[in-house]
């Protein structure tokens, strides 16, 4: 298998970051609606908002990282996909109409709304900026691993790539949440992945449908064969999943995206549309996975498996059409790349905008800068760093990394909504404790994680995977201290979860 | 590899040591304060501040059962005794400590004090019990007078009295007083606001209801189909703007009434006004003070259009600024002199556009000064209004 073909490979990227930049610029007049009259009933629906949710939600992890995985792994990683489309489920059981209904646009908004008080509120934010970078990290790595396998270009360049776009756009005014853009986005990468999967599919069935080549001692076909090779894989199994399940309310940039629903009945509606296209993506990647075992059994040393989508269609048809269908793929993971990594810049610069940078930026330059410029600042610090932390990290795999950033926030904000959501019991200081234990427990174990590589044993499945743990420890240090501190339940509680839980149309006295 | 791994380690536990720092200066915040003090007086002065202040945030709705018996407590603290009672013209508003069986007549023991306004000791005669552990055996009671009147009384039972303790409790009376004038300046401030809301509904009408009824007379023998029709955007348009119930309603249910506004002016000026609207789908449920819109376009259409000849365009923008949304209503109408307008926006004037100058001060008062109206305009050049409000403030929800 020779280098990819360079020249279509950059067309295609290059080509996406063009039309994201040109869409960001023009987006305003795309977003708007023009009309003489009537413009109000036109709400954005369901359907358009959860297409705009799976755009900006199918990130690296999803488009590279999953068949990577099944590929490596083996059918254990089939719950990667599943997990990430069950948060969507739990999320419209539990928390979709409340969220909505509370009137929050950001995680720390709804922390505020609910609990009164303004520490919860800066808390929230420091845990929203931390899993906003958690996140970020593995679309820049997966830019910058998708740009070395189609280009050969050094490491450095793909991430440095995403990130000065997506700083040019979010900076520029442009790609503000626009839904109608996001909302193709989906369409874009579900065709970027689907597309060539069928013909690839079309290929396999032409060569009589091999069987996948497994070497005898990986039981690669078995279930339960143990996640990424550490063990206890039962432990590991269930672990992941309810990070998964858990960690989606929790992520921040998907919160914003219910703001746009009219009322809570829209929100579920729009909920249950996301699990249904996200359902119909997740289809694809797994194909990959197993295809690369049939044409690809070995890959070259140094080659992360991650890139595995790019490098099957050169294995498996001819060059012309193969090339063709790598820069395809190129292009709409760089779509996701973008998607992804816009949508979380936007609400992490916005939260460090509002909520750590406006106020001291007014007192360093003695009120003398404007909303934008700050804006623009707050940007280039959510991009900055979580760069430069992609740079010195050892890459773990995308699909890992992105699994860790789902525990941390499903330990910390899942209880924070959840309890918040539906119990009225819910204390400011068990709140607030409830964020710091699962904050830290979970920050933890990523951080040995990724830092200190693997370690053997139950300590390295329980750090692995620490939401098992940390989530009920999260949970019950909340509940505990919300009992012992029943003079720290915010003073108009019952009239927020009246708020939270009636439909809008309703009439009641809400004040 | 050993290069790179050393490095993460140093980023890891710097950020580690940075998390640390975040953690312990959020916990240290609120205990600053009990550090450092240089005598025990000073300690002893911020610990009696600190109580008070305590007590003030539940007496902040002025005396209510719930925060009356949460204040007692920090009150008893105040005062050092073993009971606080407190009772107000009705009963007994709260009763803080043990011997709750004396609870019943504290009410009794303070009808002199609400009727004289006069401080008075009680010995164990009036109040002590046959129980002789019981520790109720004398109380001072102080009168609450707020506004010339005696609101309550502040009852501290103990063993026994002592002048320091009739001073103190006079004090503590005089203090919940104090709290007591401040919620109710804070109803006050509140029933302004919405007074102010109410003068800005009933201002809308007369102009616009004569000259609508007028346009809409005028259509009842040529066109009756459409004079109907207007009469039904009329009766939508006054129950939406005369309605009564919450400040706040979304961005969508405003500018569907600025659309029936629009459609009645229209029926009065026909061609001459033109109307373009483009809103952003993703800000339409965005929560603001309700009639914000409606009087800016108002403004405009009688303004910047009324009085210029082939009449003009109207352009209501409303764009997704990411936490916030903005805001457009401009008109290429006869403008006027900026410093006209800024009078009116300082309240210096009740001039022609008071309009701008309530839909301002309602803006500021809810999110703060830096969400004012924004006026461009200059005589000739039509007037540009824009304004921002964020998606979210805490406390303020739509109503339906």
């Amino acid at each position: 298998m020779g280098r990819l073909n360079t020249a279509y490979g950059v067309v295609a990227i290059a080509l996406v970051c063009l039309v994201t930049l040109a869409v960001g610029s023009f987006g305003l007049r795309l977003s708007r609606t023009t009309s003489d009259f009537y413009v109000a009933g036109r709400t954005v629906t369901p359907y358009r908002n959860a297409s705009a949710i799976g755009g900006e939600y199918l990130s690296a992890a999803s488009f590279l990282g999953i068949a990577g995985l099944v590929y490596t792994n083996g059918l254990d990683m089939l719950w990667f996909p599943v997990g990430y489309t069950v948060g969507y489920v739990v999320l419209l059981v539990l928390v979709a109409a409340p969220l909505r209904r509370s009137g929050a646009y950001t995680l720390p908004d709804f922390a505020e709304a609910r609990l009164e008080s303004l520490a919860i509120r800066r808390l929230s934010t420091i845990l929203v900026v931390g899993i906003g970078w958690l996140y970020l990290l593995p679309q820049l790595q997966g830019a910058s691993l998708a740009l070395e396998a189609v280009t050969g270009a050094p490491g450095w360049l793909g991430g440095l790539v995403v990130a000065v776009v997506v700083v040019a756009n979010v900076a520029a005014g442009g790609m503000r949440s626009i839904t109608l853009v996001q909302a193709l986005q989906y369409w874009v990468k579900l065709t970027a992945i689907a597309v060539p999967a069928f013909v690839l599919l079309g290929a396999w069935f032409s060569d009589g449908a091999p069987g996948p080549a497994i070497a005898r001692d990986t039981r690669w076909e078995e279930p339960l064969n143990g996640l990424a090779g550490q063990g206890h894989p039962v432990y590991a199994t269930y672990s992941l999943l309810l990070a998964l399940a858990l960690g989606t309310m929790g992520l921040p940039h998907v919160l914003v995206r219910f703001y746009t629903n009219p009322d809570g009945r829209a929100a579920r509606r729009t909920t249950l549309t996301v699990v249904a296209l996200l359902g119909t993506f997740y289809l694809f990647p797994p194909l990959y996975g197993l295809l690369g075992r049939v044409y690809l059994p070995q890959l070259p040393d140094g080659v992360a498996a991650d890139t595995l989508v790019l490098r099957l269609p050169m294995a498996m048809v001819s060059d012309g059409l193969g090339q063709v269908l790598a820069a395809v793929l190129a292009g709409g993971a760089f779509a996701a790349f973008l998607s992804t990594a816009s949508g979380l810049t936007m609400s992490v610069a916005g939260v460090i905008d509002q909520d750590l940078l406006r106020r001291r930026l007014g007192r360093l330059t003695g009120e003398d800068f404007s909303a934008a410029q700050g804006f623009r600042l707050a940007t280039v610090l959510a991009v900055v760093v979580p760069y430069v932390a992609s740079r010195v990290v050892e890459p773990v795999g995308l699909a890992t990394m992105v699994s860790l950033a789902f525990a941390v926030a499903a330990s910390t904000f899942c209880p924070l909504l959840v309890l918040g959501s539906w119990w009225r019991g819910l204390s400011t200081s068990g709140a607030a404790a409830g964020l710091v234990v699962g904050g830290t427990l979970a920050t933890a174990a990523v951080g040995i994680t990724v830092l200190a590589g693997p370690v053997p044993g139950w300590p390295g499945a329980l750090l692995g995977q620490p939401a098992a743990w940390s989530i009920p420890l999260a949970f019950a240090v909340s509940v505990i201290v919300s009992l012992a501190t029943p003079g720290r339940i915010p003073r108009h509680t019952a009239r927020t979860m009246v708020r939270l839980h009636t439909p809008e149309d309703l009439v009641l006295e809400r004040g | 590899m050993p290069g790179s791994v050393h490095l993460p380690t140093a980023i890891f536990v710097a950020g580690g040591m940075l998390l640390l720092y975040a953690l312990s200066r959020l916990v240290s915040h609120g205990r600053a304060a009990s550090r450092g003090f240089v005598s025990e007086v000073d300690q002893a002065t911020h610990a009696t501040l600190h109580t008070a202040s305590l007590a003030a945030r539940h007496l902040q709705d002025g005396l209510t059962p719930e925060g009356s018996a949460r204040a007692a407590k920090h009150l008893r603290g105040l005062l050092g005794c073993p009971v606080v009672a407190l009772t107000d013209a009705a009963g007994i508003l709260a009763w803080d400590g043990p011997a709750e069986h004396h609870r019943n007549r504290a009410h009794g023991h303070a009808a002199e004090v609400m009727r004289t306004g006069r401080t008075i000791v009680l010995g164990a005669a009036e109040v002590a019990c046959s129980d002789p552990d019981c520790p109720v055996r004398s109380a001072v009671i102080a009168p609450v007078v707020a506004e010339d009147r005696v609101m309550a009384a502040v009852a501290a039972y103990g063993p026994h009295t002592s002048a320091g303790l009739a001073r103190a409790t006079e004090e503590v009376a005089r203090w919940v007083a104090t709290q007591v004038e401040l919620a109710d300046l804070g109803h006050q401030r509140s029933r302004a606001m919405e007074a102010e809301l109410r003068a800005l509904r009933a201002q809308i009408s007369p102009h616009f209801i004569y000259n609508s009824l007028a346009a809409i007379a005028s259509f009842v023998r040529t066109d009756p189909d459409r004079a109907r029709e207007l009469l039904l955007e009329f009766a939508d348009f006054t129950r939406y703007a005369l309605r009564r119930g919450g400040a706040f309603t979304t961005l969508a249910e405003e500018l569907r009434n600025v659309e029936r506004y629009l459609v009645l002016e229209q029926a009065r000026f026909g061609d001459r006004l033109r109307v373009s609207l483009m809103v952003a789908p993703e800000v339409l449920p965005v929560t603001l003070p309700y009639l914000s819109v409606q009087p800016l376009v108002e403004n405009a259409v009688r303004h910047g259009l009324a009085g210029k000849p082939g009449g003009g365009r109207i352009r209501i923008v409303a764009t997704d600024e990411g936490s916030a949304a903005e805001i457009t209503v401009e008109d290429d109408g006869v403008g006027s002199d900026p410093e006209a307008i800024r009078e009116v926006l300082d309240q210096r004037t009740d001039g022609d556009s008071i309009g701008l100058g309530n839909v301002d001060a309602r803006l500021r008062q809810v999110y703060g000064d830096d969400y004012g109206l924004v006026v461009e305009t200059a005589p000739g050049a039509g007037t540009k209004v824009t304004f921002r409000v964020p998606k979210y403030a805490p406390g303020v929800h739509a109503t339906p």
